[in-house]
């Protein structure tokens, strides 16, 4: 993964979250050997280089009451999925947007999105208003909402070493879909 | 939910100041003091609408993980998806409205094991899986935007 091994306890410390404390790096930093400077400058290396996404509140969409999710899946032409992938992505109400391979003749569909919303309605509304922005009359899709939630718990980044174990935490819908 | 804790919940979720005192800093911006952010949080975390104040990192590329759809006869739906879970690596199961109506995500340390794992999981069942691995990833994430009612 092109992390040292500070970088690796450093991420191990804070995947589960930020202390609530009034100097939160100080304190990760004093678990790992690293001074509060220190610890914030790798952390704005691992933001800079994209090892970390974004910093902040990490919401939980069901709880907030957004119940409703649906993956919906395109068959768009080869030579433009990495266009059309990037726009989708681009699209706030958009939580994931991968490439995956099509699985000839049962499985047409290359490229996935997760499309949340308070309800069954708004998201259908979410995906009209995407096919609108970003010019996808033409291409066949499909919508496949979920039903039950048989499991939902995210996979660790890094395994937290042997002393320190980590507590499986629930996470968000829009993580960890590899 | 208070105006304060609808600000905290949305205004902060990719822009957490990485200064010594972020949730002093918070506090400057939403007018309250840091106590109050502070505590904000952790009864927001208690209630379980804040998973936690942190990174989002980037998918994994070490290893191996691949999204996998079944199609499951419906009377053995809850059985193959408690089949599944059994499986350590695997995580975020649905059941979809779909005829591939089992999908679920499977980590493993290495393709082989990735491979093993979805045999084992077939010998079980006696039902095809549909290994669908991530190519290329389009999503930038800017956190999601919330609506109140």
């Amino acid at each position: 993964m092109g992390l040292t091994a500070r970088d690796q306890q450093l991420v191990a410390a804070i995947q589960g979250g930020l202390p609530l404390v009034s100097r939160p790096f100080a304190e990760i930093g004093a678990r790992i050997g690293l001074s509060e400077n220190e610890t914030i400058e790798r952390i704005q290396a691992l933001l800079a280089d994209g090892t970390i996404k974004r910093l902040g509140v990490v919401v939980r969409h069901h709880e907030l009451g957004y119940r409703a999710n649906a993956m919906t899946v395109w068959n768009i032409p080869d030579d433009q999925v990495d266009e059309l992938g990037r726009r989708i992505g681009g699209v706030n109400f958009v939580t994931l947007c991968y490439r995956r391979p099509r699985h000839l003749p049962d499985w047409p569909y290359n490229l996935f999105s997760m499309i949340h919303g308070q309800n069954r309605a708004a998201v259908l509304h979410n995906i009209e208003h995407l096919i609108e922005r970003c010019g996808l009359k033409a291409i066949q899709h499909e919508v496949l909402f979920s039903r039950r939630r048989f499991k939902q718990c995210g996979a660790h980044y890094i395994d937290a070493p042997p002393h320190q174990p980590v507590v499986a935490r629930m996470h968000s819908p829009s993580e960890g879909q590899a | 939910m208070n105006t304060l804790e609808k600000r905290l919940l949305n205004d902060f979720q990719r822009n957490l100041p990485p200064s010594p005192t972020p949730f002093a800093d918070m506090a400057g911006e939403l007018g309250v003091t840091e106590e109050e952010v502070i505590s904000g949080l952790r009864t927001l975390t208690e209630r379980g609408v804040v998973s936690r104040v942190g990174p989002v990192f980037r998918p994994q590329r070490c290893g191996a993980s691949s999204l996998v759809a079944m199609t499951v006869p419906e009377a053995r739906l809850e059985a193959v998806a408690e089949l599944v879970n059994a499986f350590p690596g695997v995580n975020h199961n649905y059941e979809r409205e779909h005829r591939l109506n089992l999908w679920f995500v499977v980590t493993a340390d290495t393709r082989e094991h990735l491979q093993a794992l979805l045999q084992h999981i077939e010998q079980q069942t006696g039902l095809a899986t549909l290994p669908l691995p991530m190519q290329t990833e389009y999503h930038i994430d800017l956190g999601f935007p919330l609506q109140w009612d």
